[in-house]
Formats: structure tokens, C-alpha cells, sequence
């Protein structure tokens, strides 16, 4: 072969030249492998002057290949793509081999990790002798961006997309928008109350020209690519005209059908069949709720028509879907609660006192079912002493190992609630507390000299059984106190359990819908854990909020900002790159089958009836290669990962093989040749 | 002479979206597993053609791990499912072979699974270096009947393909 390959093995300071003899590894390239001119070890090839080493072998050596030994692709490709671009070299004329993460860092035996570095490299060279120049494409970006999820996150980043110009279609599942944070009562740690701070922003929304808000309404279905998608939306049926609608609120006060309201009010307060979640509802049309509502189930009734003042009732209503063109998606899909059933010892729907986080919420909350009085479920009682549960269906193997992060400091506003409004005594059984952004670890201080009791160990049992003196009519927490090392029943009138937030319970079903993925508890993943919390695997996607992880308030604002900016910068720049690495059908080798056609998930390869084979469209493929692999006729290949270049991979992994040192086996010439 | 333990060589391709990241987490997190197997990557694990594995195999391989996104998990959808299907039958195959089940092996691995990748590789290291080397182009080369081999497969052919008077 005629190619000229330099060869550049990094350090990455000690990280891989501590258990890699890198400068062996060079040697040993540059004399065993064929077509390599130039191979070099380096301190740091990443920084600029490790690239300019590059760069000046390229102009000075002409190199019409580059190998580089350093760390994953995923970190640092693009930076040695930019690197050969600069000195005129086609960037996908250079090959990583991963030495660090799976070399190095993995090895325990330094000999075994150098030999397995030589292979890597070998297997690198011969791979990228037979890459071939592409291009990446670029294709325009649709300037309108989805917002799916109205919570505060997807709130945020669409006024801030909005209040950059750009149009913004903002849909929600629910009627209203406001997410779980319009439930709250108060916000940790200054106490804010959480609907004054919410409520302008929701209505900014309402107002806001630049966003169409879509309530009442799911995604059905997305297709495209970055900067280019289809979404169909359902907007389920309101049986409300919008256009009439006033929101005066007549049809609620009028309906006779009173529902326990399981979702805003987490079932401790009532709703009518027609009715807004709460009073500052954006928008302000109301939803009849089907299932409910005395007209649909028996033909009657029909009070909201007589008495709505705009004839805005319609009852023939039906779903109607809307096709929307955008150029990016931002999901701010938000959490479920923790089914605090699941832990029957906790007694939560046995035992009438214990509560919810959520149920407490809305009871503390000056617009709820109690109007903020903190009571028992007998509705007047006042409890004279509170247990707060820490942990529940979170940091718990059983069910959810992670920490759910705001459940620390919602106790502690609890407690601080429950002090202030009542005079009782507060305990709180924690397993660590972890109060751990700014003001936080203040505000715990405060709870503490407040005088609220805490107790360090996980809660064994919730009970009504009394064992002693003192504990009859009482809910009795028993626990082992691990820091004086003793069990400890404590008898309280009220239990609130800190339920863990999880992923929504579609969250899978919507992240495929998307394309892309969930962790193995469910949250949505993001590309970079560290350096790229809210874009996904899938350009054009992005996340906020905490369906991409648990996070309190400002964390989730911070990333909904976060993802706007990164739409706004690809509005900004107008278009997009693609990966130029597709699949191309060589027509005089398809026989017509259209095995490929089914197989591809995209719809990008199209049958010319004509010309009686099948065609990939470009702009649809995303280069997966699974028609590649399937072609009984081999006439697909996919750019960047044709059979040649991985075959040349496999010689190059299994050079020790091939050429025989240390096996003693034979190569059989033909067999590692095609 | 003193035994040296076997070292089985294994050749995994990896996913770009899940596996390939997992091996990174493997690496980040310096967790430590043995460095028999090499690694591709590939798009997906829909890519990998059961020519690959044959190939590798008959290159010198003693085993070959395909990795991909767990089901439904797939980058590209449903991809994996497609992998999942050929290596069924591929596995199939490779038993009239004669090939061990264990040589190849299909594993799921998330971006998030660094340490079970490092685990599956451990297991399966371990394994191979039960069953012995395979020896594939050993067998293949020394038996030196290759060519008759060949011959009398063509020959079968044309006698199945007579027609009777």
C-alpha cells in the first residue's frame, strides 16, 4: 500500500505511559507496521502543541494518514479531526485507538497492557489505510422549537427561547401547565411561597406572541432529524372551545359532579368533572373530564352548557392532531412520585396518619384542601408531634438506589412548616443529610436551633400496635438511633414519608419515541454526564428538568436555560453539520429484494419502482448499518465502517496470530486476506 | 516444560452509543478486568455481520463478544433486536460447527454498565480458558485436504443437481 500513516502515541501525563511502554509501542509501529513513515510519543497530544506536531508531519511528511494512540473517540476525535483538517488532510482520513479507557486504566499487567497497545495500533493502522475522504453535509435548521413538558424547566426554556425571537410550540399533558412546583406550597431554603414566584412565569407563557401553547395535548409521533423534524401532537379533546372560552369559571361552580382530585391535589381535595387544576391555570380554559362528568355516562345533565354565558361547551368535541414542523426538541417531561404502598410496613394507605410529601404540600399549602392548616385526616385535629421518614423508595436497593436528591431539604421545610404553624414536635429519621448547594447546609443550622429533632437511622416499622405507656391512639416509628446505637420507638400523631421521585412511568416508551435513550433507572441520558448534561446521543435533542435526573428548582431552571441556549446557538448559526457516515446502495449489485427496507427503523430506504432497486436517502440515515449487514448481495456499504475496514481491524487485533509469535500457530494466507 | 496458562483471545465489537461507552466507564471508573479482549466499534450491534465473527474466528479468535444497547434501549431503535436474531442463528450454526456456545456471546451492556461489561468480560475470559483455544486456522491450514475438501463439495453438488435419466 502507498499510504504514508504517522503514528502519535500519547502519555496523557502517567494515565496511559503508567502502564503502557509507550515509547515501545511507537518503535514497534514504526518497524512492524506496514505504510507507517512517521510514529511518535508525546506528552499530551490533546493540547495545541501535540496537535501542531501533528499538523507540521502532515505538511513536512506528507502523511496521507494519521493514527492516534490516546484516549476514548468520544473525547477527543473531533480534536484531532480539527487537527488534520488544519493541515489540509481530509478529517476522516485519521483513526483513534482507545489506549487509556481500555487500556491503561483497565490493566493491571503492564507487559500484557503494552502487547495489547501494539494491537490496538496495529489494528488502527490497517484500518485507516483503507478509510476514504467524506464530506460532512450541512442542512439548514428550522428556527421553531418543541417544548415538550410545561413544568418550570420546559417553562424556562421556552421564555427564553421566546424572549430570543424564536417561535416555541410548548405542549403539555396536562390542562395546565405549572408542573409539580405549582403544587408546592413553599420553596426551600428562603421559603418563598412557590406560586408567587410560578405563577408570572406561567402567565409570561400565557402571553408570550412568539409560544403557542399546546395543553391538553401529548406528542404521537416525531420523525426526521436535527434540525428537521416532523412531530404530531394529539390535543385531546377539552370539550371546551378555546376560541369562546373566557375562563369566568361559571361551568365549575355550576357541575354537579364532585371528583376527588388524584392528580393536582394528590387525592386529599375535590375537583368538579369540569374544572381547571387550580384557580391561576394557564390556560384558562377548563377540561371535562370524561369519565366523570354525568352527561357522558348518562346523556344528561349538561349544567356547564345551560349556564356557560359564551356557549363555549361543546360535547361533539374530538382529538384532533396537529403536524408541526421543528427544527429542535427540548424535553422537560418532569417525574412521578414513589408509590409509597410499595412499603407496607410504612403503613402508608393502612394507617389513616401517614402522609405523603406531596399530600403535605398541598395540605400546607394556603390554597388547598385544609387551606394550609396542618391537620390529621380527620380534617381538625392538629398533631401534637410529627415524624418525617427520610429515604423512602430511594437510596433503597429494593427500589431505587439513587439519592433523590430534595427530599433533605423538603424536610427540612417541613419541619420548619409544621413548627410554625403548629405546636408540635418534629423528628426527622435520616440516613445522611445531605443539604448540599448554596444556602443549604445554612438552612439546616436554622432547623437545628429551631428545634426539630433529628434521628439518624433508616425507619424499620410504622405501627399503630402499642407496646408502652404513651403509645395508644399514637403511630409508633420504630427505628435503631445509630448514633447512640439503640432502638428507638417513637410515638407521633403524624407520619410524612419523603417519597422518592422517579422516572415517569413512559419515560421509555417517549425517550424511543425520540430516539433516545433511559438509564437503567429510567431517566433519560444525557451525551456528557459532566460536560454535557442536557444534550442527548440524538443531535437535536435535549433535555432539562429532572426527567434527565433528580433536582430541585433551580437546578431544573438552570437547565432549561441551559438546553434553550443550546438551540439558540444552532438557530443562530442557521445550520447544522451531519456525520457523513451513511449507507449507499451500489445499484448494479441490488437484486431488488427490499430485505433492507423493512430493516431500516428510519424509513431511508426508499424502493425505485423504476429501476427496480432500493435507495437510501441520505438525510434519513443515520448510518446504524444495520442494512449493511444484512445485504445478501453485499451491495450496501456503510461510510466510515465498511467490511474492508473491519476486517482490517480483526487482522490487526489478531496480528499476534497472524504472524505467529507466541502461539506457535500458522497463519493460513487466504483466509486473512478479502 | 512449564505450563503457561492459556490466553484466549477474544475480539468484542462494541456499540458506539452503549457499549463502547460502557467500556469507557470501565475505564474512568479504573475498573480492572483482563486484557484478552480487543475491542471494534461499530454503530451498532446491528452492524455486526456474522461474517465478522466468522471472520475473526477463522483469523485466530477464540472467542468474540457482540455488545450492544439492552432491548428497547437501542440508539437506532430496534436495532439490537436485529443483532439479537442473528446471533441466534449464527449460534445455530456455529454448533454444526462444532463451536462451544460459550465463544460467542451477546451482551447487553448500558452506558451506565461499566462494571458488568468488566464483569461479562471476566466470565467469559475465564470460560474460554476453560474450553482451550480454538484453532481455527491451525486446523484449517494443517490438514493440508483442503482443496479435496473443496472438490468434493462441487462434486456432491453436480450429483445432486443430475437429473435421472
Amino acid at each position: 500500500m502507498s499510504e504514508r500513516v504517522g503514528v502519535y502515541i500519547c502519555h496523557c501525563g502517567s494515565n496511559i505511559a503508567g502502564m503502557v511502554d509507550v515509547a515501545q509501542v511507537a518503535e514497534w509501529a514504526k518497524e512492524n507496521l506496514e505504510g507507517v513513515v512517521v510514529s511518535r510519543d508525546y506528552k499530551f497530544m490533546c493540547s495545541s502543541l501535540g496537535q501542531e506536531l501533528i499538523e507540521e508531519d502532515i505538511r513536512k511528511e506528507g502523511l496521507t494518514r494519521v493514527v492516534v494512540g490516546a484516549c476514548s473517540p468520544h473525547l477527543h476525535e473531533k480534536t484531532f479531526r480539527r487537527a488534520c483538517a488544519n493541515a489540509g488532510l481530509n478529517p476522516y482520513l485519521m483513526q483513534m485507538a482507545s489506549l487509556r479507557e481500555q487500556i491503561s486504566w483497565v490493566s493491571e499487567d503492564k507487559a500484557a497492557a503494552t502487547e495489547k497497545s501494539k494491537l490496538a495500533i496495529a489494528a488502527a493502522v490497517k484500518r485507516v489505510q483503507l478509510h476514504e475522504e467524506l464530506e460532512a453535509s450541512r442542512v439548514p435548521v428550522n428556527p421553531t422549537t418543541l417544548v415538550v413538558g410545561g413544568g418550570i424547566a420546559g417553562i424556562q426554556a421556552a421564555l427564553e427561547l421566546a424572549e430570543g425571537g424564536h417561535q416555541v410550540y410548548l405542549v403539555e399533558r396536562e390542562p395546565s401547565i405549572g408542573g409539580h412546583m405549582a403544587q408546592f406550597d413553599k420553596t426551600f431554603p428562603t421559603l418563598d411561597c412557590s406560586a408567587c414566584i410560578l405563577t408570572p412565569r406561567m402567565s409570561d407563557v400565557e402571553v408570550a406572541e412568539n409560544i403557542t401553547l399546546l395543553s391538553y395535548a401529548e406528542v404521537e409521533d416525531v420523525s426526521g432529524f436535527i434540525g428537521n423534524f416532523q412531530v404530531r401532537v394529539r390535543k385531546k379533546a377539552r370539550y371546551v372551545k378555546e376560541e369562546l372560552c373566557t375562563g369566568c369559571g361559571i361551568c365549575e361552580e355550576k357541575c354537579p359532579k364532585k371528583v376527588v382530585d388524584e392528580i393536582f391535589e394528590a387525592g386529599l381535595g375535590y375537583r368538579k368533572a369540569i374544572y381547571r387544576p387550580f384557580p391561576q391555570a394557564v390556560p384558562k380554559y377548563p377540561v371535562i373530564d370524561r369519565e366523570n362528568c354525568i352527561y357522558f355516562e348518562r346523556g344528561t345533565c349538561k349544567a356547564c352548557e345551560k349556564f356557560c354565558p359564551t356557549n363555549a361547551i361543546d360535547f361533539e368535541q374530538q382529538d384532533s392532531f396537529l403536524d408541526l414542523e421543528v427544527g429542535n426538541v427540548i424535553l422537560a417531561t418532569g417525574f412521578d412520585l414513589f408509590d409509597c404502598t410499595k412499603i407496607p410496613q410504612y403503613g402508608y394507605g393502612r394507617l389513616a396518619n401517614v402522609f405523603t410529601n406531596l399530600e403535605f404540600e398541598r395540605m400546607c399549602n394556603a390554597s388547598g384542601p385544609t387551606e394550609g392548616k396542618i391537620v390529621l385526616r380527620d380534617g381538625v385535629t392538629e398533631p401534637k408531634s410529627v415524624a418525617i421518614v427520610h429515604c423512602v423508595g430511594s437510596r433503597d436497593k429494593r427500589f431505587n438506589p439513587y439519592c433523590s436528591a430534595v427530599c433533605c431539604m423538603a424536610a427540612l421545610k417541613f419541619g420548619h412548616l409544621v413548627m410554625e404553624k403548629t405546636d408540635a414536635e418534629v423528628y426527622s429519621f435520616y440516613i445522611d443529610m445531605r443539604p448540599n448547594f448554596k444556602d443549604y447546609e445554612e438552612f439546616y443550622d436554622r432547623l437545628l436551633e429551631e428545634g426539630m429533632h433529628f434521628v439518624r437511622g433508616r425507619v424499620a416499622e410504622i405501627t399503630d400496635a402499642a407496646r408502652q405507656p404513651g403509645e395508644e391512639g399514637k403511630l409508633i416509628v420504630q427505628v435503631e438511633d445509630t448514633l447512640i446505637g439503640q432502638q428507638r420507638r417513637v410515638p407521633v400523631d403524624m407520619v410524612i414519608l419523603m417519597g422518592a421521585m422517579e422516572p415517569r412511568a413512559d419515560a421509555t416508551e417517549v425517550a424511543l419515541k425520540f430516539g433516545i435513550s433511559c438509564s437503567m433507572a429510567g431517566w433519560f441520558t444525557e451525551r456528557h454526564p459532566k460536560l454535557d448534561p442536557v444534550a442527548t446521543m440524538t443531535e437535536g435533542i435535549y433535555i432539562a428538568g429532572v426527567c434527565q435526573g433528580p433536582k430541585d428548582i433551580p437546578a431544573s431552571v438552570s437547565q432549561g436555560a441551559a438546553a434553550a441556549a443550546r438551540v439558540k446557538s444552532l438557530i443562530t448559526t442557521g445550520s447544522v453539520e451531519i456525520e457523513p457516515i451513511v449507507a449507499t446502495i451500489h445499484e448494479e449489485f441490488c437484486s431488488g429484494c427490499r430485505i433492507c427496507n423493512d430493516l431500516c427503523p428510519f424509513n431511508a430506504i426508499d424502493f425505485d419502482d423504476e429501476k427496480e432497486v432500493s435507495v437510501v436517502n441520505e438525510a434519513l440515515c443515520k448510518g446504524c448499518g444495520t442494512c449493511v449487514a444484512a445485504c445478501p448481495a453485499g451491495a450496501i456499504t456503510g461510510a466510515h465502517f465498511s467490511n474492508e475496514q473491519i476486517y482490517a481491524e480483526i487482522e490487526g487485533l489478531l496480528l499476534d496470530v497472524i504472524s505467529g509469535n507466541g502461539s506457535g500457530r500458522v497463519r493460513e494466507p487466504e483466509l486473512a486476506e478479502a | 516444560m512449564e505450563e503457561k496458562t492459556f490466553e484466549p483471545r477474544i475480539i468484542a465489537f462494541l456499540c458506539n452509543w452503549c457499549s463502547y461507552r460502557a467500556a469507557d466507564l470501565a475505564g474512568t471508573a479504573r475498573i480492572k478486568y483482563p486484557p484478552n479482549v480487543r475491542m471494534i466499534r461499530v454503530m451498532c450491534s446491528g452492524r455486526v455481520d456474522p461474517t465478522f465473527i466468522l471472520k475473526a474466528l477463522a483469523m485466530g479468535a477464540d472467542g468474540v463478544m457482540i455488545a450492544g444497547c439492552h432491548p428497547g434501549e437501542c440508539h437506532y431503535l430496534e436495532q439490537n433486536y436485529k443483532a439479537m436474531r442473528r446471533y441466534a442463528m449464527l449460534r445455530h450454526t456455529l454448533r454444526q460447527f462444532g463451536v462451544e456456545d460459550e465463544r460467542v456471546r451477546l451482551q447487553w451492556a448500558s452506558a451506565a454498565e461499566g462494571a458488568q461489561l468488566a464483569e461479562a468480560i471476566r466470565e467469559m475470559v475465564e470460560q474460554i480458558r476453560q474450553l482451550g483455544p480454538l484453532q481455527w486456522p491451525t486446523y484449517w491450514s494443517e490438514n493440508g485436504r483442503r482443496e479435496e475438501a473443496l472438490k468434493s463439495i462441487e462434486r456432491e453438488h453436480e450429483e445432486a443437481m443430475e437429473v435421472p435419466a
